[in-house]
């Protein structure tokens, strides 16, 4: 299993509500009906990822995280998922606000800019950095909003959400959860999974 | 494929939204496929504004395929070796079902006496016809346009009579917009000298100049401006170069003359005055204290909402208004806006996305109901 989605589980409550963000195939999906009984609905902006997921027999929406969360009542969600996602949107800090209105708790994973390697790129080549986890050049990626562990936190924060864990991940290797950002996470980390909760 | 053409005439009056006592009530429909002895897999296809209950096959009267013949047959997408598949001609129409072209006791067409109908007097005629085929739920009702609104209103009316809803290119409320074309067309019928107050029955005219252009009218809503654009441009009809007169010298004009005329050799005139009607009068909301949330709060099942990205005349904002009630009912909600230039009747072609999104849902719903 994926590690990110295995972080994920380990969050979950058995029978509860979630909204998945950018649900792709409705992979994670599946996972959280079959694992945790969760109740599911998912936001997807591709037809072919819709029509997967239709087949699957999952609730999903065709939609844009920037514009269509709206379609979403208030408290409506125990969780939210937002997975590798936040980077591509418009209006993160919208986006945010809008997953804090939806849902109690929100479980964020990302691509960390603060990653050593990405540093080293940057600092080295003078170019931006080009990886394996980010492999479009800087005027065709999707990925318009790139930031660090700590920029995420810090708006994490601002947008009325307590951070409860953050638990790095390094290819396959997941990495112990930490509660702060510090130096060193934010250096060695490549993604993160973030767990909010509405302050 | 086995197929059978009835006519149900019921003993009970229906009792209609206007406080009409409408007796006696005569659903004409069609059916496909075999009900299994569980009665578990009978689907309720409903028809648009100009359709009936000819779904697939050859129409009788035009002699063409059925208006989903795409979609519907055995081996199709709405496979009828596997599903009962039922359409019934609605209330008001003239295929059958009871119409303002009934007779009186007096043994003349009921025209303008017969009683305004709405959508939800539509969709309580078809529940009397699934109760006399003895079914207690529908695995699916599925529709588009007008066949839309019947649907959401099937799932507010009888939420626990259907497992999963399919509501296509349509929308919870007639807007202003729809309401005015609507007119535009009634208008047209009621202007031409041969409706005679609704009563060319009785005189034996047809007011064809008038339904024909109600006709055309309507058809330029169920297309884009794009699919115009591409299929007709600025070209000529078999000329070459313009008349300097009031022919129609223009491919488009010529299709839309085409279209009106035909439509006269198969349609009512009073009918689609009544039909029209029902859809402008048709707002889910109204009728649940304003909240198309509570329409949908007691409907358990599943639904799959489909709108196409050109439709101008139901836009896929009025499938957004749809989804975010269902979503706040709880329901659960699929949705899909198919990215398309073909407009509204892009229903009615073959849209791939769409089909693969049907067909998806229904096997999956089909999965969990056991069929």
């Amino acid at each position: 299993m994926r590690k990110d989605y295995e972080a994920i589980l380990e969050q979950v409550a058995h029978g509860s509500r979630i909204l998945d963000i950018g649900c792709s195939d409705g992979q994670l999906m599946e996972l959280l009906e079959k694992k945790k009984g969760a109740e599911l609905r998912g936001l997807e902006i591709s037809q072919a990822g819709v029509n997967a997921c239709v087949a699957k027999g999952l609730a999903v929406i065709q939609g844009d995280a920037d514009k269509d969360l709206g379609l979403f009542p208030d408290n409506s969600f125990d969780l939210v998922i937002l997975s590798n996602t936040i980077q591509a949107t418009m209006n993160p800090h919208d986006v945010l606000s809008e997953i804090h209105r939806i849902g109690q708790r929100a479980i964020v994973s990302l691509p960390n800019f603060g990653f050593w390697k990405i540093r080293l790129l940057l600092a080295l080549k003078g170019r931006m950095p080009v990886t394996k986890d980010l492999p479009d050049t800087w005027y065709n990626t999707p990925n318009i909003h790139l930031c660090t562990i700590q920029d995420f936190a810090d708006l994490a924060r601002e947008t009325n959400f307590a951070i409860k864990a953050i638990m790095p991940i390094n290819g396959e290797v997941r990495g112990r959860s930490v509660t702060k950002t510090g130096f060193f996470t934010n250096l060695l980390a490549q993604k993160a999974v973030f767990v909010l909760e509405r302050v | 494929m086995s197929r059978k053409q009835t006519k149900l005439t019921f003993d009970k009056p229906l009792v209609l939204d206007s406080g009409a006592k409408l007796e006696p009530l005569t659903v004409a429909y069609e059916t496909w496929g075999t009900l299994n002895q569980a009665k578990s897999n009978a689907i309720l296809v409903c028809h648009a504004l100009t359709g009936d209950q000819y779904v697939t096959g050859i129409h009788p009267i035009t002699k063409r395929a059925g208006w989903w013949d795409n979609v519907v047959g055995a081996g199709k997408l709405i496979d009828t070796d596997k599903y009962y598949v039922i359409c019934a001609n609605v209330l008001g129409g003239c295929m059958g079902t009871s119409g303002p072209q009934d007779l009186k006791p007096d043994g003349k067409p009921s025209a303008l006496d017969f009683p305004i109908i709405t959508i939800s007097d539509m969709v309580r005629a078809q529940a009397m016809l699934i109760e006399a085929l003895g079914i207690d739920k529908l695995f699916a009702v599925i529709g588009g346009s007008m066949g839309g609104m019947q649907v959401l209103q099937w799932i507010a009316t009888f939420p626990d009579k259907v497992f999963c809803a399919v509501p296509i290119a349509t929308a919870a409320r007639h807007s202003a917009q729809n309401i005015a074309f609507h007119e535009v067309g009634r208008q047209a019928i009621m202007a031409d000298p041969d409706w005679r107050n609704g009563d060319y029955l009785a005189q034996k005219t047809f007011p064809s100049k008038g339904l024909s252009v109600a006709r055309m009218a309507a058809h330029i809503t169920y297309l884009s401006d794009v699919a115009l654009h591409n299929k007709f441009g600025r070209k000529l009809q078999n000329r070459e170069q313009l008349t300097y007169g009031f022919e129609a010298d223009f491919q488009i004009e010529s299709y839309l003359r085409h279209q009106g005329q035909s439509f006269v050799d198969r349609f009512d005139a009073n009918s689609y005055l009544y039909i029209t009607r029902a859809m402008d009068y048709f707002d889910l909301a109204e009728t649940f204290e304003g909240s198309l949330t509570k329409a949908f709060g007691a409907f358990e099942g599943a639904a799959c909402v489909v709108s196409f990205s050109s439709d101008w005349h139901y836009p896929p904002s009025e499938s957004r208004a749809i989804v975010r009630a269902m979503m706040a009912a709880g329901v659960h909600v699929s949705s899909l806006e198919v990215e398309t230039d073909r407009g509204h009747d892009a229903f009615l072609l073959d849209e791939p996305v769409f089909h693969i999104a049907l067909s998806g849902f229904l096997q999956s719903q089909a999965e969990a109901k056991g069929i």
